[in-house]
């Protein structure tokens, strides 16, 4: 069965239709593409399905469950993770802290426990410091803990995102340009640990403009243009795809 | 954390020594003020500089504890301690029915209706002169439970002393703690919480009642302690001065908080000559602090000398 | 019995022209800035305590008015360059609270100068009220609701009909775009704050005669203004003077048939209501935030 299920979603803002009538299904444990021109709805699917948006017209099904219009912190009790392709870090804070919300729900968040200090609270949050800072040196961070978020640079802090999406232990990741900005070498390294993740049994949902690392991890392609589905399949359907080919390159079909 | 923990041992040292150096009452009694003001700006600062959130209205909080103290003992003969527990427990109730509309505004919205709420309450104490003395105010007992009664401004003093300290304390494990990560997250991004799971609205309303309760319980302490509440305690300008407080001691700064409410407790002792003239300084250090130095006292030194937050 | 309901509503209109104009002010300079201006109060308050001083002093009522114009008009123009340019850039809170400083300075400094005590001057035309289906309207209504529409329509013509109000429109809008086609910005913003203050003063000015003024009326006047215009929904002409009326009637009214003390409660317990049921206002524009 499909982890994700997608059907019929749409999306309108004041007249402009952001997303028509979008359906797919992710399997388990699979990387799964979306791409398309600037402006395709990549990032409005992204939004609607992680919850930050409510989809005027649709269904989305988590694992089976019906998850359509649930606000997003009820969605990552779910499993659902995501990152940002704007870079949502919290600068008041230093960086393994950002990661350690990433494991919010795993902890006692009791407000007098943590006010008075209760061992076991403390425990379970140095526990979890241990895990991030772990998260950490997987995306390469290792040597950045305590550095104020504020300070890293543009590549710490989009890789800082994943590490904190990471901490929720999340069974579906949601990847908003994991790569914009970096240069091939960085790219290829996030291509690496994208499909790591994706192998330690996390399912993959990817935004990216790189093709090439598109096309090389990926299990399959949605491709989006002017908010409608134009294609889906492997990275070889989707390269003879001639649509594909006419909406990226410009020529008549 | 550790350096957290140094600067709770140096406010333990100063507060333990400070009697020594304090000539006479009336010293004592302005150094109990400063404490009562800190204790309520702690409180407020978790919501203002750590969790982002404004509040135009915690005089209005104040001064249900102050009310609760007063009125329940002097016209229902309950004791003290049950009238502050009643009193806290109002306010935190009240805080917890109306957040949750509120919150799910922002910016000058939340501001308005915080304001709004302090200034009901603070209607409510000057009409319902039969109980509260109105305009004028009223007499309030002085704090007694389990057979003692504490007087004079040495006793009130080491009272104050111990609860600023436990106040620092339970602040400074607040902010360390999951839930307090998750306050300051929401602060730093709303959006970025809540995708890990973080239920902003439930947490901006939990952190509102608890300062509430917070400054209802130093407002009936404050009450029993001056011996005589007016509705001047819950009114606007009260709250520009708890406000004031936590801007120029410094956001999200624990010791911003004492320190900010230490100096502007001195300031108007200062001032006291010429009415009108505390209204003008507290505008134009607001505007100051908040033109010039946005961050605040404490975490503008800090970052100067090298210490972080 | 109606005639008593026709008294409240007059009185309510009064006063609630008074918000609208408050009102009209917070719009103003929230379209052009994104600033919720707290003085706004201050500005009702100084048009009317300069109004009493002038007068007091000699001077003959057209030119006290004025006065009683120009110098809010010039304090706005004053905070605007002192508090609010140096802070470009910060959030809507520092704002707010800029704001409130720049309130508490203008408030001390009109305690300091003026006394706490309050003051009046005489009603324009007298105070034979005038009958009408038994109740009575004081010649000063008129004037205030008079004043107002003029008021509305002179900067409905302003904002139409000239290129100075269009640019403002078009700022409100879109700051950057407005910039990039030669609007000067920063001078949009200077405008919007001397017309609101004038405006909120003006407020100042009619109401005097019925209700007094003193150096502290400027918070309750301002903050109702502040309801007004977030009933009428936040940003809309229309809607600050829709919103301030109403606000107004439904205050009197609860004076009128519930309680006078709890008048003043009135407008905070409805922005509660409002900003519950429907919190974009009466006329609010309609927007998704963007993520």
């Amino acid at each position: 069965m499909a982890l994700l299920e997608v059907s019929g979603l749409s999306k309108t803002f004041g007249g402009v239709r952001a997303v028509q009538d979008v359906s797919f299904a992710v399997e388990p444990g699979v990387v799964y593409a979306v791409i398309g021109p600037n402006g395709a709805g990549k990032t409005t699917l992204f939004n609607l399905i992680t919850g930050i948006y409510t989809p005027c017209v649709g269904e989305i099904r988590l694992g089976g469950q019906p998850v359509t219009s649930l606000p997003p912190h009820a969605l990552a009790r779910l499993g659902m993770g995501r990152t940002f392709q704007n870079l949502q870090i919290c600068m008041n804070m230093t960086a393994i802290e950002n990661v350690m919300v990433g494991g919010h729900l795993s902890l006692d968040r009791n407000l007098i426990k943590g006010m008075l200090r209760f061992p076991a609270v403390r425990r379970a949050d140095a526990a979890l410091r241990e895990r991030a800072a772990a998260l950490m040196a997987r995306v390469g961070l290792g040597d950045q803990l305590d550095v104020p978020a504020a300070s890293m640079s543009y590549g710490g802090l989009k890789r800082l995102e994943i590490a904190r999406a990471l901490a929720a232990t999340p069974r579906i990741l949601f990847l908003d340009e994991p790569a914009a900005g970096f240069n091939p070498k960085e790219t290829a390294e996030i291509a690496v640990l994208v499909r790591e993740i994706a192998d330690s049994g996390i399912t993959v949902v990817l935004v990216e403009h790189d093709m090439k690392m598109v096309m090389s991890i990926s299990d399959r392609i949605l491709v989006l243009n002017y908010g409608k589905r134009l294609a889906e399949g492997t990275a070889r359907d989707i390269r003879a795809d001639p649509e594909v080919i006419a909406a990226y390159l410009g020529t008549a079909a | 954390m550790r350096r957290a923990r140094i600067g709770l041992l140096v406010l333990a040292a100063i507060l333990l020594a400070l009697p020594l150096a304090l000539p006479n009452a009336f010293y004592f009694d302005v150094v109990n003020r400063m404490a009562i003001n800190a204790i309520v700006v702690l409180g407020l600062n978790l919501l203002i500089g750590f969790a982002g959130q404004i509040s135009l209205g915690h005089a209005g909080f104040f001064g249900i504890g102050a009310y609760a103290s007063a009125v329940l003992t002097t016209h229902f003969g309950w004791s003290p301690l049950a009238a502050l527990v009643a009193g806290a427990v109002a306010a935190a109730l009240l805080a917890l029915a109306i957040a949750p509309p509120i919150f799910r505004l922002r910016g000058h919205y939340l501001a308005m209706a915080t304001l709004g709420l302090g200034i009901v309450i603070s209607i409510v104490i000057r009409n319902e002169a039969t109980y509260t003395g109105g305009p004028d105010g009223m007499p309030v007992p002085p704090l007694a439970a389990f057979g003692f009664e504490i007087g004079g401004e040495r006793e009130w003093y080491w009272v104050l002393a111990g609860l600023l300290l436990f106040s620092v304390w339970a602040c400074q494990n607040l902010i360390d703690s999951p839930f307090g990560r998750a306050l300051r997250a929401l602060h730093g991004s709303e959006v970025a919480s809540q995708v890990v799971g973080v239920d902003v609205t439930r947490y901006k309303v939990t952190i509102f009642a608890l300062s509430a309760f917070f400054a209802s319980i130093v407002g009936s302490l404050s009450a029993h302690y001056v011996g005589f509440v007016t509705p001047n305690c819950a009114e606007f300008f009260h709250s520009v001065e708890l406000l004031t407080m936590v801007i120029v001691g410094g956001m999200a700064s624990v010791f911003g908080s004492v320190i900010g409410a230490v100096l502007l407790t001195a300031l108007p002792q200062a001032l006291a000559t010429i009415e009108g003239w505390e209204t003008v300084a507290f505008g134009v250090i607001l505007i100051v602090s908040m033109i010039f130095l946005p961050k605040g006292l404490v975490p503008t030194l800090a970052a100067k000398i090298g210490w972080g937050r | 019995m109606l005639a008593q309901l026709l008294q409240f509503v007059f009185s309510g209109l009064t006063v609630g022209a008074t918000y609208a104009l408050a009102a009209l002010g917070f719009t103003l300079i929230y379209n052009a800035s994104h600033v919720i201006n707290f003085a706004q109060g201050e500005f009702i308050m100084l048009g009317g305590i300069l109004t009493v001083v002038f007068l007091a002093s000699g001077l003959p009522l057209p030119v006290a008015i004025l006065l009683a114009l120009l110098i809010p008009a010039v304090a706005g123009v004053v905070i605007e360059k002192l508090t609010i340019e140096p802070a470009k850039g910060a959030g809507v809170e520092s704002l707010i609270i800029i704001t409130i400083g720049a309130s508490l300075v203008v408030r001390g400094l009109v305690q300091v100068w003026f006394g706490k005590g309050a003051a009046t001057f005489p009603a324009f035309s007298g105070s034979t009220p005038i009958a009408v289906a038994g109740a009575a309207l004081a010649p000063q209504s008129l004037w205030v609701l008079g004043s107002m529409a003029v008021i509305v329509v002179a900067l409905w013509l302003f904002f139409s009909r000239t290129i100075a109000g269009k640019g403002i429109l078009a700022t409100a809008v879109d700051p950057l775009a407005a910039q990039l086609v030669g609007i000067n910005t920063q001078r949009v913003l200077l405008v919007s704050f001397a017309l609101a203050a004038a405006i909120g003063a003006a407020g100042g000015i009619l109401l005097t005669p019925i209700t007094m003024t003193s150096y502290d009326v400027g918070i309750m006047l301002g903050l109702k203004g502040f309801v007004a215009a977030v009933v009428g929904g936040l940003g809309s002409g229309p809607g600050a003077v829709i919103g301030g009326l109403l606000v107004g009637v439904i205050e009197a009214l609860t004076a009128g048939y519930v309680s006078s003390a709890y008048k003043d409660a009135v407008p905070f317990v409805l922005i509660f209501v409002i900003l519950f049921f429907m919190p974009r206002g009466l006329l609010g524009p309609k927007t998704t935030e963007r993520v």
